[in-house]
């Protein structure tokens, strides 16, 4: 009997099939691979586990991380904790959805393509945007996939991002225009936002696209409508990259005159595990819809005038336009995104809203807290659920301090931007009580 | 599954009502005005549905059953990989100590974590025969890109500026030329020959000091394998170019043969297809790669590397090609792939591989009658059918697909690959057993008969599922792309 619960041959059937097979041996099945290249031998990895020895073992892993369902955490800088209702879980877990394969027979995967149609309806009402893809990896590769498909329409080499773009992204970004030998420049710094005098000397009409931050790296929110007047006025794409939970509150960068709005929807429904896997999400205007990348679900109906969704305008993708496609996405995060669907569908109008209100109204609370401890807060601008803490000694050994009384500290600047050692980037978001907000800020007071 | 139509749930909406219970704030709040400048507050509130959590849950399991997955049935989709998504490892990957940790937590706060990705990191390059594997790509595609920009920056270390181009064999996968393309390289296409194998003599022509590369799978995408692939492999490297392999078969050779001893240089593997993590209805997948010693300079930072018990996120990679995701991956994905290898153990993957193959031929040779079979020698894990016969009758191959539906199935990949004519592509996978595979050949040789008795049965197909065929061409004249109020 074979020992493995995955592998259901037995013995009889081994030898029934080779005989329909006509050959005495499973062996004769790989008499193509050459001697030369077979392996001899068992692959040096470790032994086969029962289940219940597999559990006490990824159990004993487990068990040596923290994790931020026991320690209060306020770290964010593009990976947030939020309320994750129970039904998101229960309906992740129907297997007819996470065992399926991407839609391509849509008689057999309604369900699955409805779910991601009411998925991009719910992301182009979030951003005030008039199309929305499938889903992409994660923030930053949509935003990297942004900057090559304006390269793409507007046959213009140079990238402007500006610096208060997420480190990780600017870096993911770096690789992608290597790869398309496009030029990126950085705009610097002003005060914790997009320096916008630099950004106009910056544009010139070799510019395809400018790519700017909502709230900012740094939680700040940056003066779109005043950005999209000078990036138009040169004839740019303008990308914002944006975290949609700040989008209940805050003006849809698609209102604002954004051409392209991308970021990552994990804030809705999807645990951070350690930054993967999340979910990019990308969207645009009519116009720009044929040069999307990745999957598009459509309506449309059967014979009988009965609706149903397909996966349409395929021929931007690389299994039909292989070295002509838009961009080499095949697989993305499509689960995902339907979490991120359920969790939107839950919230629902007000339930958003409120939502987002509770991180600005949280996190101004914590900074208030941290005035009255004596803790200074770096900028004054308006930000929605992070902002910059300056410390007086590296953030690391603060951090240190904070662990030590069972917390989560924010996240060291040092970290990507040199000379910013002593400056914290906290998130405060709907799920740090009072109590943990005041037990931060007395910790943090009591090492300034 | 389900009769009856369901609404969207924008459909279902009713203002007032709401799906979730956000508790009260407990501190002292500031009118919003004092917080954000008029000019920055949302005026238009997003239409978000507006329905109780019963109303969501009873839409989303209405969803669910309008939708055809692995644990429904038999999915022999080629090149995909459908096999079992085992239930241990979503209990597995939802521990509070793998979900919920960040990625900017301390590494001496997740050192599990840390570990399951080094032993991950080793495992595979174990299995591919490559001296080390990076773990960040996010998936098949994205580690195609990945490994063809570890290749371009080898060739540029070497002040080798010349190699522009790539060659994929005409079976290959759409990605692959679409990924030299983004990678900044020129796709060439080899052709294939009479045996279903890269033509040779057609490949050293291709050949030169302009080749970065040849992608390839092997098992190719007709499920045969490479048998010169020791040649090929010398045929690229004298020329100076690099081997990549695209692991979307690697189903076939685990522990039986690995694409390092074969001369491959690169390798991408799909953890979403041969290491059991679940396709999710198109994602989240997760596509390692593995390079040779030469390759190791330019790896994507950070790595895991362990030093003295500690696991720590090594970033000194100066030649790197730089990020091609944050963080470090797809992290819930490649625990499970990590729990399928410790339940496997070695004497397992080999079995996984050896039983795809057995099943795999057994349905050629049960089903060779009844088809036109393209190429007749023994199949790896997959094989190809050609429809050429039936399309005599006026039956396409898209018809035969529509008719497997109203059996249950989901039909094979077809119209894949694009040199064969009227192509179905059929997987089985290891999970499944004989008498999955009896009843299903016993469908398709059913759908032969009445393709020439009654041919109408088939071109009229389906006849048992929620929706019939569904107009693509209307779709994509007038793309309706999102709900919009009436």
């Amino acid at each position: 009997m074979s020992s493995f619960r995955y592998l259901p041959m037995t013995d009889e059937d081994q030898v029934n099939m080779l005989k329909t097979i006509g050959v005495s041996s499973l062996g004769e099945l790989f008499a193509d691979i050459p001697a030369s290249v077979r392996y001899q031998g068992d692959l040096p990895i470790e032994e086969a586990l029962d289940e219940t020895s597999l559990l006490k073992e990824m159990s004993r892993l487990e068990k040596k991380n923290v994790h931020t369902k026991d320690y209060p955490s306020f770290l964010g800088a593009g990976v947030y904790e939020h309320y994750i209702p129970s039904v998101v879980n229960h309906m992740l877990l129907r297997s007819e959805f996470y065992t399926a394969y991407t839609p391509y027979q849509p008689e057999i995967s309604q369900g699955e393509l409805q779910g991601i149609f009411e998925f991009q309806s719910m992301i182009c009402e979030l951003t005030g945007m008039e199309v929305a893809n499938s889903s992409m990896y994660d923030g930053p590769t949509a935003l990297a996939e942004a900057a090559m498909m304006a390269a793409g329409h507007t046959k213009k080499t140079k990238i402007l991002v500006s610096e208060a773009v997420h480190p990780e992204a600017r870096e993911v970004l770096a690789t992608n225009a290597r790869a398309q030998r496009l030029e990126l420049v950085e705009i610097p710094l002003k005060d914790g936002m997009t320096d916008i005098d630099k950004l106009r000397s910056s544009l010139d009409e070799n510019v395809g696209s400018v790519l700017i931050q909502y709230p900012n790296f740094f939680g700040q929110v940056e003066d779109l409508q005043s950005i999209e007047e000078i990036v138009h006025n040169e004839k740019a794409m303008f990308v914002v990259s944006s975290n949609p939970m700040s989008l209940g509150v805050l003006q849809a960068p698609g209102h604002l005159g954004a051409d392209v709005v991308v970021g990552d929807a994990q804030p809705f429904g999807i645990p951070s595990q350690l930054g993967g896997p999340h979910c990019g999400y990308f969207a645009v205007n009519k116009k720009l819809m044929r040069k999307v990348p990745g999957r598009l679900v459509g309506e449309t109906e059967d014979r009988h005038g009965q609706r149903g969704f397909v996966l349409t305008l395929q021929a931007r993708e690389q299994h039909i336009r292989r070295e002509k496609a838009t961009s080499n996405i095949c697989s993305n995060q499509a689960l995902n995104a339907l979490a991120v669907s359920i969790s939107m569908s839950l919230l629902g109008k007000q339930g958003f809203r409120e939502l987002s209100e509770q991180n600005i109204q949280k996190a101004h609370y914590a900074k208030r807290k941290l005035k009255e401890n004596g803790v200074p807060v770096v900028y004054e601008t308006p930000f929605f659920n992070e902002f910059v803490i300056q410390l007086t000694k590296p953030v690391k050994e603060v951090n240190e301090s904070l662990l030590a009384e069972g917390m989560i500290g924010g996240l060291d600047l040092g970290r990507f931007y040199r000379g910013r050692e002593d400056q914290m980037l906290a998130a405060v978001t709907e799920l740090r009580t009072k109590e943990e907000i005041d037990r931060f800020t007395t910790v943090l007071g009591g090492l300034i | 599954m389900t009769q009856s139509n369901q609404p969207l749930i924008f459909e279902l909406s009713k203002s007032g009502r709401t799906g979730c219970s956000l508790p009260d704030l407990d501190i002292e709040t500031q009118p919003l005005d004092d917080l954000l400048p008029r000019s920055y507050q949302r005026k238009e509130p997003a239409e978000l549905p507006e329905v109780s959590e019963l109303q969501a849950v009873r839409h989303f399991t209405a969803l669910s059953q309008r939708n055809h997955g692995v644990d429904t049935g038999f999915y022999p989709l080629g090149s995909c990989t459908m096999k079992y998504n085992p239930k241990v490892h979503e209990d597995i990957a939802r521990f509070k100590g793998f979900a919920h940790i960040h990625p900017y937590q301390d590494s001496a706060t997740i050192q599990g974590a840390l570990e399951v990705m080094y032993r991950l990191q080793i495992s595979l390059a174990e299995i591919t025969g490559m001296a080390e594997v990076t773990l960040q790509p996010a998936a098949g595609a994205h580690g195609e890109w990945t490994g063809l920009m570890l290749i371009r920056a080898f060739h540029e270390a070497n002040q080798d500026y010349k190699r522009n181009k790539v060659i994929v064999p005409d079976s290959a996968h759409g990605t692959n030329p679409a990924s030299a393309v983004v990678a900044g390289f020129e796709a060439v296409t080899v052709r294939t020959n009479d045996r279903g194998l890269v033509d040779l003599d057609h490949l050293k022509e291709l050949t030169g000091e302009d080749t970065a590369a040849l992608m390839l799978t092997n098992p190719n995408t007709l499920g045969l394998f490479e048998e010169e692939i020791v040649e090929m492999a010398e045929i690229i490297h004298e020329a100076g170019g690099k081997l990549y392999y695209d692991g979307a078969n690697s189903n076939a050779i685990l522990g039986i043969a690995r694409p390092g001893d074969m001369g491959f240089d690169v390798v991408h593997l799909n953890l979403h297809k041969t290491f059991t993590t679940p396709h999710g209805g198109g994602g989240p997948g997760s596509g390692p790669v593995g390079v040779k010693q030469d390759l190791v300079p330019y790896l994507p930072a950070p790595q895991i590397i362990k030093q003295a018990d500690r696991y720590v996120f090594h970033y000194d990679i100066p030649e790197s090609i730089g990020r091609v995701k944050p963080y470090y991956g797809n992290f819930g994905i490649n625990v499970r792939a990590y729990a399928y290898i410790r339940t496997m153990g070695p004497a397992g993957l080999r079995k996984v591989s050896e039983f795809a193959v057995l099943n795999a031929n057994y349905m050629l040779r049960r089903l060779e009658p009844y088809f036109d079979v393209p190429y007749s020698q023994h199949c790896k894990h997959e094989f190809v059918l050609s429809g050429k016969r039936q399309k005599k009758q006026g039956v396409r191959t898209l018809d035969m697909a529509k008719r497997l539906l109203d059996f249950g199935y989901h039909p094979p990949t077809i119209y894949f690959p694009i040199n064969v004519e009227e192509t179905m592509m059929i997987e089985p996978t290891e999970t499944e057993a004989k008498e999955v595979l009896d009843e299903f050949c016993d469908a398709m040789i059913q759908i032969a008969e009445e393709a020439e008795d009654h041919p109408e049965i088939v071109q009229e197909a389906p006849h048992h599922t929620v929706i019939d065929r569904l107009d693509e061409t209307k779709a994509a004249r007038q793309p309706v792309l999102r709900y919009e109020k009436q």
